[in-house]
């Protein structure tokens, strides 16, 4: 059976993959939310790892809700890149500056 | 070497695999393409550790679901690839010494002696994780739960509305007005001499 510690190199590796995924893809808007479900994914493992090895459904359930606000996340997340790209005609991150930030 | 370890490490190279793909590929849809790959991956690693029912919930929700929506937003959109890649050659460095410190650090801490956490217990094969799983959220979870169902119903309604639009220039009944007609707006009686006879 792979140990405890397998499973968390394994979350912390993906963890590690989907953050350099975000700083190598700042101006794509898609492939940041998709890193971003890709980081959820890692944490989700950890989760479901501890749930297992400490024999508590807990764990689980927590994994739930996060699918479940996840799920929210990324509908709302794509309405707004919708209606950027309908006002902008582009969805490069640099060019969002109607707020001045 | 056990089957499971087998199972666990080719899995856990192809999600592995198929992650960096997702973020380093040219084209979006690819990359969309192979996250739908790394979750059908990341489905089987958890299946390993009994968590059946959330591994059958990932493909269905999110392969089905999430993912399919955004292959949608994806192929709706005309994105400038070209324009948007640019820079990423110049972002690399700083990105893989950025993940590979933070990998390195979380695995330092992670990778030590985990046996003493080791209470994971092999089922028997009738045991559901499903009921288990209901058991629990139905009853100690029961409010969390009203307020996950909340969240996905805001998230409906900000979806729709963020997305919603009219357009000025088409052409649509309107049959609040259709239904309120009143019978002197169409009807105009006009007074005239019957027509003689010549």
């Amino acid at each position: 059976m792979p140990e405890l510690s397998d499973y968390l190199i394994l979350g912390a590796i993906l963890f590690s993959l989907s953050v350099a995924g975000i700083f190598l893809n700042r101006k794509n808007v898609i492939v940041l939310l998709m890193s971003i479900e890709l980081m959820l994914l890692a944490v989700n493992m950890n989760f479901i790892a501890f749930s297992h090895f400490l024999n508590n459904i807990e764990g689980q359930v927590f994994v739930f809700f996060i699918l479940t606000v996840a799920a929210a996340e990324a509908a709302i997340g794509l309405a707004i890149l919708v209606v950027l790209f309908r006002n902008r005609r582009s969805i490069n991150v640099e060019e969002l500056d109607t707020l001045k930030g | 070497m056990g089957f499971e370890k087998i199972i666990f490490y080719l899995f856990s190279a192809l999600l592995i695999m198929s992650a960096s793909m997702v973020i380093t590929v040219r084209n979006p849809v690819k990359a969309a393409l192979f996250l739908v790959l790394s979750f059908f991956a990341c489905a089987v690693v958890w299946l390993l550790m009994e968590a059946e029912f959330l591994a059958i919930v990932l493909v269905l929700v999110y392969v089905g679901a999430v993912m399919v929506l955004f292959l949608f937003v994806v192929m709706m959109l005309d994105i400038n690839i070209e324009r948007l890649r640019a820079g990423f050659i110049s972002y690399l460095p700083v990105g893989i010494v950025v993940a590979l410190m933070m990998a390195g650090m979380l695995i330092w801490i992670v990778s030590g002696d985990g046996s003493a956490f080791n209470n994971s217990v092999t089922h028997n094969a009738d045991y559901s994780n499903t009921r288990e799983l209901g058991r629990v959220l139905y009853t100690d979870f029961l409010y969390s739960f009203e307020i996950a169902a909340v969240i996905l119903l805001v998230a409906i309604i900000a979806a729709i509305s963020l997305t919603l639009r009219r357009r000025p220039n088409t052409k649509h009944q309107k049959i609040e007005n259709q239904i309120a007609v009143k019978r002197n707006e169409r009807v105009r009686m006009v007074k005239m001499k019957a027509e003689e006879k010549k």
